[in-house]
Order: structure tokens, then C-alpha cells, then sequence
């Protein structure tokens, strides 16, 4: 495989990790938040109502995990294609 | 002891932490003075910038404008936050990868042209000043509350402080300084919180407590949506701005929030591309600290207040309620002469006028905590403010010495003059700063709110482009940057100043001709889908970038080393 293929493969993978990841990023914040705040408000998480509870503290503790999830795929991802070396 | 003897000895010990860490990390060299030598490791990185970001903003006033806002507020919260994401998956590795100093550079080089560059250089200047205005001011407030010198005083001490770490260690000094003072600010912050939080709910959790049941077995939000509406005023899980507004400020923040110079420059700080991965996580983590506490802080502090003062006799209110009467944050009018403090949402009634900002300042008085605590938050302030300012000061004399006297002005400089420059720029910037904290024009709180706007119709489009679409030239990126900067301008100054519609007076009656209705806080987002549009129209009909540009991109793509191999 030539460098560039490799190169271009790589990019490749990356773009489909930050696809997936920034749609989970969008649905716990402007749609659990915000969209669909009102329709989730009808259930309650402890005494919180569920939509207010993802719009002031579920989506921050699911962006903490969505960006370590991502230094993992990409740590695992530069070891894939060889670039993990300095 | 009394709290001001604890807050003199709390602040004079932090003072002389910060100042003996800027000795000891002094700048010897433009690198050393820009990047920190690029050496810094990811979790000092990560704390640094959670000290950069979290201003006194974050620290004095964001729970205080959620307790009053309640589900409005949730627009700081995700938008705050959720730039962390964007940067962590879109810029941070890129950026470290381009290897350079400054958000210009990146600009400058990118789109090969000086006018690119200095128009980023507009900009960056633009949005930092305006920023570092208010955090001077924060310092001020803090100074004349708690140490009882008045305000300009305050000021002053801040900017010899900030000089003394900024100009000597450039951006060495001020990364270990961060360091230390986000320690200062989370522990300060989130004491209280934990006192609080099992004092109303018997959780020291404050995040947990949020959602739990007070004394009486009632949980503390439906509590507070109860006394919300008695009183006249929105349910506090509700809110009342519309859906359009809420999603729109809230993308504006995460955006602005990305598009930040004095936030991507800490970027360039870590060794590696990996590094800068994953201390974007680091700082988030820590950020996230504070921000899940804020919320839960905001909803304790609304209902002491409520509890403490509603209804109740004045003659019979606690000493702190004098003590931030004299301040002016605090005002009780009695305007039907029955001795009671009446709180209500209608304007008629009401007889309790209170500053947003005193509900973290003064929480720890109306809770009754020790006096060591109230101090702490002091010292927070503090903390949260001279980290910011730093950072900001840090971006405006690089700006200055680097991307107009060393790539425009005097291309021949040496790294000592250049380096002499960078230091009188810090010293400039700090008195520039200074002078706004002390006579701050009108405009300075509104428009700290709207530096996010404004970072998000210029940078943020340019540098996605830059780095996501290899055939980005300049020509699109520069015209993106002009009319989305320009037009978030406009927006600012007709709908937020009303310059054309008979000045400040006339603000309130506009709000009905908002675009799409959206108020200037959120139109950044606007002005970020103009600026993306623009770029991409003017690049389909103008040249290709040239084949080296070209190839740039592919290699910031690739993480380190390896990259360099391929070429």
C-alpha cells in the first residue's frame, strides 16, 4: 500500500469516528435538550424532569466521555495505519 | 478570626504562589514566551486551560444567571461546554500538528496572504479585548467586596499582578500560574457547593443533591417550581425564551467557544498531536467540574434566597444583607411601608432588586458557612479572573509582536527583539485592559457575551475549512471572514446597542424585529452559516490554492512524525 493510499484510508476512518461521535454530541444536547426537552419532561429522572436533567447535566457528562472515546478510537486508529510513532 | 482577616491571608498567600511560580518558569526565548517551549504535559495543559476558560464569568456569574433564568440557563451549560467537543474532534489536533504560534499564523499560512493574516489578526484583537475588559472589571468587584479598597484600587493590584507573570514567563509563566489557580478556583468553588448541598439535602454531592429531596421530603425542583409561580414568575425547569433562541445561543456559544483564540493557542502548547487530543478531554473534565456543580448551586441559592428574605420582616434580615446593600448589588425599597420584603415578578409589587453576581459571592454568607469558606470564594474569584486575563493578554501581544511586527512590519527581527516587542505589547495590553476595568464603557458586560458571537463568524468557518476541505482558497476564506465578522457586527450594534433605531433607549421595543427570532446573543450561529456560505459560493468560482498549500493540509492531517515521513 502506498503512503498516500494509506494516508487517505486513515482520513478516511477518522471522518466516520467524528460522524458518529458529533451525532450522538448533537442528539444529547440541541435534541434531547432542547427540541425535544418538552415531549421527554414527561418523565422524571430521580427528581429531576429528563429533559432539563439532559440540557443542565446529562449532555456535559456525555461530552466528558464522547471526547475520551475518541482519544481511544484515535490512539488505536494511528497504531492501525503506523503513525503512532514520533 | 473575622472573614476579612481570613481573605487577606487566603489572597496574599495565592498572590504569592502565582508570583513565585512566574520567577521560577521566566520566558527566555519567543517559544518559550508564545507555546511554553511546546513541552507542556496533557494534564497540566488540560488544567491550564480549564483556568484559561473558566473566567469570572464562569466563576462569579453563570450560577447566579442560571438561579434567576432556570432552564434558560441551560443555553451557558451545553454551550460552554459542548465546544470542547468540537474542539477536541475538528481543531486541537490539526492545529498542533501545524506546528505554529498564533490563530493568525494558522490564517496566515493556510490561505498564503498577508491580508487573510491581518484580517485574523483584526479579529482576534477584536474578540480579546472586548473579553479581557470585563475579567479586569471581575477583579475589581471582587477586590472592592471582600478587601473593602474600592474599585479602581482593585483594578490597579490585578494589573501589576498580571504584569508581573504575563510579561516576565509570556506564556510559561502564565501556564504553570493557570495551573495553580485551577486548583484555587475549583476548590473554592466547589466547597461551598458540597457545604450547601448537604445542608438542603443531605447529599455532599451537589450534582446529586440538585435532584434531591429537602427537609421535608419535597423534591428541591418541584419546590422551586412551586415558589416560581406563587411569586409570578416562570416555572424554574421551563424557562421562557423560545426553543429558536435557546438552540440557536446555545450553538453560538459551542461554536464562538471553538473559534476562541486564547483557547485553540493553549492547543500549541503540548508536545505531541495525540497530547492535544487528549488534553482537550482533560480540560473538559475539569471544566465540567464546575459547570455540573453551577447548576445545582444556582437552584440551592434561589430557594435560601426565596426562604430567607420573601415576605420577611426587613428590621430582621442577617448581617450579610446590609453588607451587600452598601455594595449596591442588593436593594430593598419598601414600597407599601409594611416593614416586609415583598418579592414578586410583577415590577409593581416587587420591593427586592438583586445583582445576579452576588448569588455565588453571597451564598456562602446566606448559608451560614464558616468564615474560612467565604474568603475561599474570594480567592476563587480571583483566580478565575487573573487566569483568564493572562490568557487573553497572552493572545494580544502575540497578535502584536508576532503576527504584525514579526510577519508583517519587520520581517528581520531577532528572537530577542521580538522577544523585547511580545513583552511591551503584554505591557501595553495589561494598561489597555486596565483602563476599561476602571471606566468601563457602558457596553463592556454585554459585549463580553458577544465576543463568542463575533469568534464564531470569523474563525471558526476558516479554520474548518482550512483543515477539512483541501481546496479552500483565499479568497473565499477572507470574503467569509469579512461578512460574517460584519455582519454579527451590525446585528450587535442595531439590535443589542440600537445605534440606528435612537440608541439604548429604543433596545427593548426591537426585540420584536430579531431575524428568525433570534436575539444578538445567538445570532453568531447566523453569522457562522454566512460566513460558510459565502466561503464556499466565492471558492467555487476563483482559483485552486496552489499545490503546496494543498499538500499542507495533507499533512496536517496525519498525526506527528509519521506525517513529516511521508514527505
Amino acid at each position: 500500500m502506498s503512503k498516500s493510499d494509506n494516508a487517505k484510508k486513515y482520513w478516511k476512518e477518522n471522518l466516520r469516528y467524528v460522524t458518529i461521535l458529533l451525532s450522538i454530541w448533537f442528539s444529547v444536547s440541541f435534541l434531547a435538550g432542547v427540541v425535544l426537552k418538552d415531549f421527554l419532561d414527561q418523565y422524571s429522572f430521580g427528581g429531576f424532569p429528563l429533559g432539563f436533567w439532559f440540557a443542565q447535566q446529562g449532555s456535559i457528562y456525555i461530552f466528558v466521555a464522547l471526547i475520551f472515546i475518541y482519544v481511544r478510537l484515535m490512539n488505536k486508529l494511528d497504531k492501525k495505519y503506523n503513525y503512532d510513532k514520533d | 478570626m473575622t472573614v476579612q482577616i481570613w481573605t487577606y491571608i487566603i489572597v496574599a498567600l495565592t498572590f504569592a504562589l502565582y508570583i513565585g511560580i512566574a520567577i521560577w518558569s521566566r520566558a527566555g526565548s519567543t517559544k518559550e514566551f508564545y507555546v511554553a517551549g511546546g513541552g507542556v504535559s496533557p494534564l497540566a495543559n488540560g488544567m491550564a486551560t480549564a483556568a484559561d476558560w473558566m473566567s469570572a464569568a464562569s466563576f462569579i456569574s453563570m450560577a447566579g444567571l442560571i438561579s434567576f433564568m432556570g432552564y434558560d440557563g441551560s443555553v451557558y451549560l451545553m454551550g460552554w461546554t459542548g465546544g470542547y467537543v468540537l474542539l477536541a474532534l475538528l481543531l486541537a489536533p490539526y492545529l498542533r500538528k501545524f506546528g505554529k504560534f498564533t490563530v493568525p499564523d494558522f490564517i496566515g499560512e493556510r490561505y498564503y496572504s498577508k491580508t487573510a493574516r491581518l484580517v485574523a489578526v483584526f479579529c482576534a484583537l477584536l474578540v480579546s479585548f472586548t473579553y479581557v475588559a470585563g475579567q479586569m472589571r471581575g477583579v475589581g468587584v471582587v477586590f472592592s467586596r471582600f478587601l473593602e479598597v474600592d474599585i479602581t484600587s482593585g483594578v490597579i493590584i490585578g494589573m501589576i499582578i498580571v504584569l508581573f507573570y504575563a510579561v516576565l514567563g509570556g506564556m510559561k509563566g502564565i501556564t504553570y500560574t493557570q495551573v495553580a489557580q485551577y486548583c484555587v478556583l475549583i476548590f473554592a468553588f466547589m466547597v461551598p457547593a458540597i457545604f450547601i448541598s448537604f445542608q438542603m439535602t443531605g447529599n455532599p454531592i451537589p450534582q446529586i443533591g440538585m435532584g434531591g429531596k429537602g427537609a421535608d421530603g419535597m423534591y428541591l425542583l418541584e419546590k422551586l417550581n412551586g415558589l416560581s409561580t406563587e411569586l409570578g414568575f416562570a416555572e424554574y425547569t421551563k424557562g421562557s425564551r423560545s426553543k429558536m433562541d435557546i438552540f440557536a445561543i446555545t450553538a453560538a456559544l459551542m461554536v464562538g467557544t471553538a473559534g476562541l483564540p486564547h483557547v485553540i493557542v493553549r492547543f500549541f502548547t503540548v508536545k505531541k498531536v495525540r497530547d492535544a487530543r487528549k488534553s482537550a478531554g482533560l480540560a473538559l473534565l475539569l471544566i465540567a467540574i464546575l459547570y455540573t456543580a453551577a447548576p445545582a448551586v444556582a437552584v440551592f441559592a434561589r430557594l435560601n434566597l426565596i426562604h430567607t428574605v420573601s415576605g420577611q420582616p426587613y428590621a430582621q434580615m442577617p448581617a450579610w444583607f446590609s453588607n451587600w446593600e452598601t455594595t449596591g448589588l442588593l436593594g430593598f425599597n419598601d414600597k407599601n411601608g409594611d416593614g416586609l420584603i415583598q418579592y414578586s415578578a410583577d415590577a409593581m409589587i416587587n420591593e427586592l432588586t438583586v445583582d445576579r453576581d452576588i448569588m455565588v459571592l453571597a451564598n456562602p454568607e446566606i448559608a451560614n458557612l464558616p468564615a474560612w469558606v467565604i474568603a475561599l470564594v474570594a480567592a476563587g474569584g480571583l483566580a478565575a479572573a487573573l487566569s483568564t486575563a493572562a490568557g487573553l493578554l497572552l493572545v494580544i501581544s502575540s497578535s502584536v509582536s508576532h503576527d504584525l511586527v514579526k510577519s508583517v512590519f519587520k520581517p528581520d527581527i531577532t528572537d530577542k527583539q521580538e522577544l523585547v516587542v511580545a513583552r511591551l505589547s503584554a505591557v501595553g495590553a495589561v494598561v489597555v485592559a486596565g483602563y476599561f476595568g476602571i471606566n468601563p464603557p457602558g457596553f463592556v458586560a454585554a459585549v463580553v457575551a458577544l465576543a463568542f458571537g463575533l469568534a464564531a463568524a470569523s474563525f471558526f468557518p476558516a479554520i474548518i475549512l482550512g483543515i477539512f476541505y483541501k481546496k479552500m482558497n483565499k479568497e473565499g476564506a477572507i470574503a467569509g471572514m469579512v461578512v460574517g465578522i460584519g455582519l454579527m457586527l451590525f446585528y450587535m450594534l442595531k439590535f443589542k446597542f440600537g445605534i440606528f433605531d435612537g440608541g439604548k433607549t429604543a433596545v427593548a421595543s426591537l426585540s420584536k424585529d430579531w431575524w428568525f427570532g433570534i436575539s444578538p446573543e445567538g445570532f453568531g450561529f447566523i453569522a457562522m452559516i454566512v460566513n460558510f456560505t459565502i466561503s464556499l459560493t466565492i471558492n467555487a468560482f476563483t482559483a485552486d490554492p496552489p499545490e503546496e498549500v494543498q499538500e499542507i493540509v495533507e499533512t496536517i492531517r496525519i498525526p506527528s512524525g509519521a506525517g513529516e515521513a511521508t514527505h
